[in-house]
């Protein structure tokens, strides 16, 4: 079972009390941006094998978006942090580097 | 290649069965080969076969990196059908449910498909309509079909409950010709043929890099070496996005774990397949006597063929009300495997960036039913280099088109 502590109350949530959304820090492309980047934005998706940034949504609990560094193939949680992150914070990089020393970085 | 047939039984039983051979060889690798499809999964497999079969194509590898058939091919719960609503779903799946009705006599390998027919349930008003139209749609497409009401599937499958207390069934959409198959069968004999066409196939190998040179694949790295190739194919489901890495491009993929379970075998009960897509379960019951049961996917990217348990406890819950006769039942086994999920729903047949590069994913919770039509327009796409009629509408550049093929609210869950 996997479990996300909600940065904001604080709660190890379980992840029936979550809902996921996806990969986190998109950058987003809208009108004016070339068919590439907007197709970009819109579908292509990193998909990692390993460490992976994502959106969560403490859906039964306090309600907020968060975002997540979770490795998708040991199921292993790096950390957790407010949504309103554009990078991933050092804190999360450094605790991914700790575990992962490999870790190339966001592709 | 000896052929299998009731004479062969008979002469290896009076024989002590010491005279039957390797259903496929395991080669050591060639230096190159004309094409190599990375993955020996169904559709891998199938690539193959038909690249021989129809181009003459045979100097062809199929690299696994594990065994063949232990990916999704051997993980899914074999429900064959071709009622989907878009046109290009509808030609491609129900070329592949014909060509199941022969697969047995073609690859001389019993492939155990059984035509018993597919329910799938109307538990809401609005599902009434979505199966209405796609039954008008399908007898547009020669596809057979037909909605039926709720005394028509008690009839059909005795132990239904029609009035579950939130979803009673208000009818069905029923295809007589769709069932299932056995799915390791399905790869075994593809397998055997291939190796039969002179094809190697290349288990417990790896592949680790994609070699390139201006714009065009020359080979691949693997665990057991380089190998340079003409052109390659990459058919690999859930690591469609680490094989692309490879290569150099994104696709519109997110990996996540589909799971099933069975129970313990109880006498046949049931001989249809029936799917209630409104409360994410189905089920059938194998030749075993097996109940096969399966729902919906998880929510979030996972590479580990393991699920969350709260899935599989939403679809038993949604099953036991719909066949209370299951409620004491003990389960067998359960299971997980990595399904390549795209934003339609719809597969990708495609051309890739790299010239002599295609790709064949996509089928994510759905694919097993579509393994040799599959095959059969991916073979057609890596011999001549372009798309034949049944995978032009199948390619990458849909979604920057806005092409899309939605099956995503027509075909509901996972099936
Ligand atoms: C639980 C479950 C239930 C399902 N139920 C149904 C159903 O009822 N009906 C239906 O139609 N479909 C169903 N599906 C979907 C169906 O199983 C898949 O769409 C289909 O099997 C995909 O076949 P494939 O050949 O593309 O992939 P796979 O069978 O997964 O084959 C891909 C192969 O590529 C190999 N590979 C990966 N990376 C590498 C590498 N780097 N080097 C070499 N080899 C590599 C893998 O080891 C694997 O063997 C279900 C799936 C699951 C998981
Ligand atoms: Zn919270």
């Amino acid at each position: 079972m996997l479990i996300l502590t909600c940065p904001y109350c604080g709660l190890a949530a379980d992840e029936t009390e979550l809902s996921p959304g996806g990969e986190a820090h998109l950058k987003r492309f809208g009108p004016g941006s070339s068919d590439d980047a907007f197709t970009g934005y819109l579908f292509h998706r990193e998909n990692p094998r390993g460490v992976h940034f994502e959106r969560w949504r403490h859906s039964n609990g306090c309600g907020k978006w968060f975002l997540a560094a979770r490795c998708t193939v040991t199921l292993e949680v790096f950390g957790t942090y407010p949504a309103q992150t554009t990078e991933p914070p050092a804190a999360i990089l450094d605790a991914i580097r700790a575990k992962r020393p490999d870790w190339e970085g966001r592709a | 290649m000896k052929r299998y047939s009731a004479f062969a039984i008979a002469r290896e039983a009076a024989r002590w069965h010491m005279g039957w051979e390797r259903a496929w060889r395991s080669p050591t690798p060639k230096a190159k080969y004309d094409v190599i499809v990375i993955g020996a999964g169904g559709h891998g497999l199938a690539t193959a076969y038909y690249l021989g079969k129809n181009h003459g194509i045979r100097n062809v590898a199929v690299i696994e990196k594990g065994w063949l058939g232990g990916g999704n091919t051997g993980r899914n719960t074999t429900i064959i059908r071709s009622n989907y609503l878009q046109d290009p779903s509808a030609a491609i799946y129900e070329k592949a449910r014909s060509l199941y009705e022969t697969l047995s006599q073609d690859l001389n390998y019993n492939v155990m498909f059984s035509p018993r027919g597919v329910l799938m349930l109307a538990q809401t008003h609005h599902e009434v309509r979505g199966y209405l139209r796609t039954a008008h749609a399908n007898k547009l497409q020669g596809v057979a079909t037909e909605y039926i009401g709720p005394e028509k599937v008690k009839e059909l499958c005795p132990i239904i409950n029609l009035d579950g207390p939130r979803y009673p069934v208000l009818g069905a959409l029923w295809q007589p010709r769709g069932g299932t198959a056995r799915h390791d069968a399905v790869a075994w004999g593809y397998a055997r043929a291939c190796s039969d066409m002179g094809m190697d196939i290349l288990q417990q190998t790896e592949v680790t890099a994609i070699r390139q040179a201006g714009g065009k694949v020359t080979g691949v790295e693997t665990t057991k070496g380089a190998i340079a190739c003409d052109k390659l194919a990459i058919v690999v489901a859930g690591h469609s996005g680490v094989l692309a890495e490879m290569a150099g491009f994104r696709l519109p993929i997110e990996s996540v774990a589909l799971q099933a379970l069975v129970s313990e075998p109880i006498k046949p009960c049931m001989d249809v397949v029936v799917m209630a897509n409104t409360v994410h379960g189905y089920m059938s019951q194998s030749d075993k006597g097996e109940m096969v049961i399966g729902g919906g996917a998880d929510g979030y990217n996972n590479y580990t063929q393991r699920g969350s348990f709260h899935h599989v406890e939403e679809t038993v819950r949604a099953l036991v009300e719909t066949f209370p006769m299951i409620s004491r039942l003990k389960m067998l086994r359960w299971w997980g495997g990595i399904v390549d999920m795209t934003g339609d729903r719809s597969p990708i047949l495609s051309k890739t960036p790299l010239g002599n590069c295609f790709i064949n994913c996509g089928w994510g919770t759905g694919g097993f039913k579509a393994i040799p039509g599959s095959g059969w327009g991916m073979a057609e796409l890596v011999a001549r280099g372009e798309p034949g009629p049944l995978t032009a509408e199948f390619g990458l550049d849909r979604f920057r088109e806005g092409r899309f093929i939605d099956e995503s609210v027509a075909a509901g869950v996972a099936h």
